[in-house]
């Protein structure tokens, strides 16, 4: 649908997804969705605990060839098993997050991914933290557009916004 | 004549939704938005006009609703 972003003098956005937190990666989408609806370019550039969004495997999956790199993709998992920032419960707060966000008709973090999809949001992922988590590109959703380093990142943020979170 | 019903919806998902059914019509066609006021109405016309489309109508339907009628 990108080819359905008509061209406008707003500044893209970039978004660095650093943290794997469930409510910082919740704030991260609703305000790519909210640019990318008023179109603005939006890139997602995901790194370190970030790339657990990005994988293919929702839950827990000891991914990788060494015992440390299973380990810790075991502990971190994926979509499903993002922690909230603060009072995280042993993980029992994302579930109650998401049904009192359900409750008020809040769009959930699988809708505002698929959103993103549909709204032509350039999902990146990091080749270095990728290589330390010994992740390959398989691992991920097929919607991450490219494996790029920070010389591709600073490149396309250069002339926008550039959020951190 | 194309429908959305946005009145369950919260930002970002308001202005996302009626995107996302704008990107699917073809131009000249029409959609009907029902949403609520305040937020919704503040901004779905608005960034729909923005984006180069053409807002015919904002008309109160009761209840807090309101119709808005958008041309691409």
């Amino acid at each position: 649908m990108s080819e359905n972003i008509v061209k406008t003098d707003k500044k893209d956005l970039t978004i660095v997804c650093f943290s794997g937190d469930f409510d910082k990666i919740l704030a991260a989408f609703v305000m790519a969705t909210g640019a990318a609806a008023t179109n603005r370019k939006v890139t997602i550039f995901f790194t370190f605990w970030g790339l657990n969004v990005l994988k293919k495997d929702f839950g827990r999956k000891a991914l990788g060839k060494g015992i440390l790199a299973k380990v810790f993709n075991f502990l971190l998992g994926g979509r499903n098993k993002l922690p909230l920032s603060r009072l995280n419960f042993g993980g029992a707060s994302p579930c109650l997050m998401t049904s009192m966000m359900k409750k008020h008709n809040v769009a959930t973090l699988p809708e505002l991914i698929e959103a993103a999809h549909a709204l032509g949001i350039r999902l990146l992922a990091c080749e270095m933290a990728l290589h330390i988590l010994e992740l390959e590109r398989d691992d991920l959703i097929e919607e991450v557009a490219d494996v790029v380093g920070v010389a591709t990142f600073l490149n396309e943020s250069e002339n926008g916004h550039i959020i951190f979170v | 004549m194309d429908f959305l019903d946005i009145t369950n919806e919260t930002c970002p998902m308001t202005f996302v939704k009626v995107k996302l059914q704008l990107a699917k019509m073809d131009a000249g066609q029409e959609l009907e938005v029902i949403l609520k006021e305040g937020e919704p109405l503040q901004n779905v016309p608005a960034s729909c006009e923005e984006q180069g489309y053409q807002v015919l109508s904002i008309e109160a339907v009761g209840g807090g609703k309101h119709r808005v009628i958008i041309k691409k």
